[in-house]
Order: structure tokens, then sequence, then C-alpha cells
């Protein structure tokens, strides 16, 4: 199992210009612990729709590389955005499930994936081209690779500990977050 | 029970207000278009899709849409929206992401469940269509009249992109054609 800071911090090492989609809860508090950057587009809300963010920016921005990093209740919320990228199959898509198999923002309730359903299975029926989990952290370095280079759309399920660690909160003004973000993306 | 075939009014599908809106898209360069499968949009489906310039993407659900668009925004891209009026009710929650960060957003919805409906089970949605929306923080417009697409579609597209509004247009089912259930 993987300590989701040390995780999220070595996949977002010398990021470059990589654009970041965090999902709401937890994903954008490791996302902010790794470091506050303005190509990060932090969600605090709006679930279940965090890879439909990172496909109309991978859309928009096919010369950029997008990661989704985001949780398994939110992915779960949004499954049937896997089969719609997949229809799209954006090569510079790439989403990383920090899957601890519960809701950490409500309790830890357990989530699907507890049961057993397999995001990395429904991910390759949805036609991704990559599709694996890891569970190691010395699986960490290849899963960074594949978000600046691997061929999309890629969908990683990363099986974190259930442990709880400490909310690392960043901005919270959506528009601030956008601005900050359109700004850097244009160089401005 | 009634069986038999489902048809649009012809002359009504065939009429030319999709083009008006497609030329508005062109005219302010959307390029990204959401949208489930809809009988009512399907000429203006066809032109987005027959578009090198425009991203077609079919959703499973309408607020998948709603992230898209705002993905879009970030990335420097104007999009658009295309549903049934069932489908609003799909999204409500998701249109707080447009209200929160201001990202501009243009949605045609073809309404059902109108004086005349067949079908009653697209009433309760049909009917609460343009208050859920206002709710959710839209400008509404209702156009009954095609002649009337062109000005008013092309407003709201300039409101919607030049003041990051979300501006919604019901199509009216006297505009659409209502659906006709033939045994």
């Amino acid at each position: 199992m993987l300590d989701r800071r040390d995780l999220v911090r070595q996949l977002l090492i010398d990021r470059g210009d990589l654009l970041v989609v965090s999902g709401l809860g937890s994903a954008t508090y490791d996302v902010a612990a790794a470091g506050d950057h303005p190509l990060n587009f932090y969600l605090w809300g709006a679930m279940g729709g965090t890879a439909m963010i990172g496909l109309g920016l991978a859309l928009a921005q096919p010369q950029r590389r997008v990661a989704v990093l985001t949780g398994d209740g939110d992915m779960l919320m949004g499954i049937g955005s896997l089969a719609t990228i997949g229809v799209k199959q954006p090569k510079n898509l790439a989403i990383v499930v920090l899957d601890n198999a519960h809701y950490g923002e409500t309790g830890m309730q357990a989530s699907h994936t507890k049961a057993g359903i397999d995001l990395v299975a429904v991910a390759r029926a949805c036609r991704f081209r990559e599709a694996r989990a890891i569970a190691r952290i010395e699986e960490a370095a290849a899963v960074r690779k594949l978000l600046h280079e691997g061929d999309g759309p890629i969908l990683v399920s990363a099986r974190i500990n259930e442990e709880d660690v400490p909310r690392v909160l960043p901005l919270r003004d959506g528009h601030a977050i956008k601005q900050r973000f359109i700004a850097a993306l244009n160089g401005v | 029970m009634p069986t038999g075939t489902i048809l649009h009014t012809p002359n009504k599908i065939e009429a030319s207000w999709p083009d008006a809106i497609y030329g508005h898209f062109q005219r302010v360069d959307v390029r990204q278009v959401g949208y489930v499968p809809d009988a009512g949009h399907s000429r203006l489906i066809a032109l987005c899709q027959a578009d090198p310039n425009i991203a077609d993407v079919v959703l499973t659900t309408e607020e998948e849409g709603v992230g898209l668009v705002a993905g879009a925004a970030l990335g420097g891209q104007r999009a658009a929206l295309l549903m049934q009026s069932s489908g609003v009710g799909n999204c409500i929650n998701m249109f707080s992401l447009l209200r929160n960060c201001g990202f501009g957003c243009v949605v045609l919805v073809t309404m059902r469940g109108e004086l005349g409906e067949f079908n009653p089970w697209q009433v309760p949605m049909g009917a609460i269509t343009d208050d859920v929306l206002r709710l959710s923080g839209f400008l509404t417009y209702r156009i009954d009249d095609a002649d009337d697409v062109d000005d008013l579609v092309g407003a709201g597209c300039d409101m919607a992109f030049d003041g990051n509004l979300q501006v919604a247009f019901l199509l009216a089912q006297r505009l659409i054609g209502r659906k006709q259930w033939v045994r």
C-alpha cells in the first residue's frame, strides 16, 4: 500500500508545464501538499466531474499534458466519463485514482472498490490505451513518466493506505483558481 | 397499449434554425460541443460532427458536459452543450462549477413535456426546466418561433462568452416539432 502524500509528491516532481486537475477532498489536499502551483485546478466540489474537466482541457490543449488526480469516490460518481473519454481517445490525458476504497471526507465509509469493483478493468473496457494498478512506491517513477510521455488515455489506480493525513488547504475561490490557471497557461 | 413508430413533424425537423445556431458557433469560435443524442438536436449535432474545428463529445449523461465546458475554458476554448429538458435535471450540482468559477457557457435545451406532450413521464421535468436553470444561475430565454433563433442565440452567445455568464435557451416544442406517436 502507498502513502498518498509520498506518491503524489513523486508524481508531481519536476512537473514542468504539466496541467493538473484535482478532485474534491483528499486529492485536492494531496496535490496542494505536493506544492501549490498555478497550473493546478483544485476542485472543492462538482463531485464526479474531475475526469471530464480533464477531457475538456486535454482537447483544448492537445500539445500539453493533462493529469487528473482524484479519489475513488469521485471517479465512481463519474464512471460514465471513462466511456466518454474512451470515445475521444485523448493521447495527452492521464487519470490517477488515489484509491483507498473509502470515502475519506465523510467518515471513511467503504466505497465500491472496497467490494472489488475494478476501475482498471472498467478503463480497459472503455478503450483506455493504458490501465494499471500500482501498490508500491517503486512504481511511482514509471507512472510519473506515463503522465509526461504515455500514450493516453491512461488510468492508474493507486492503492493507497487508509491512513488519515492532515489537510493541506489550497485556494478555495473558484474565480481566483481559474484566473491563475489561465494566466499561467498563457504565460502571462 | 399504443405501439408504433415515433416520428417528428417532418417539415419542422428539416427547418433551418439549427443552421443559425451552428453559424453562431462558428462566429464566436465554439470549439467543443457536448451532447447526449437527441432527435430535436439531430441536425445541429450532425453539423458539429462534420466540422473539423469542433470537437463533438457524446456524453453518457448531461452533467459530464458541464465538466467539459469548464475544462475547455481552462484550456482557452469555448464550449456549448446540447441537451433535452430532462437532461437539465441531471446537471444541477455540476452547474455549481460554472457559478463558482465563472465559466461562460451556452446551453441549448430542446423542450419536452410541454402542452400537448404525449408522454406524461416527460412532463414533471419539462415543467420545471426553466426554474431549475434559473435557480442554478442561468439566464434563460425561451424561443417559440424559428425566426427568433438567429437573433436571440447570437446575442446569448455574446453575453455568455464575453461576460463569462451562463446562458440557456429553451427551444419550445412548438419550434422543434412535437413528437408524433403513430400507431
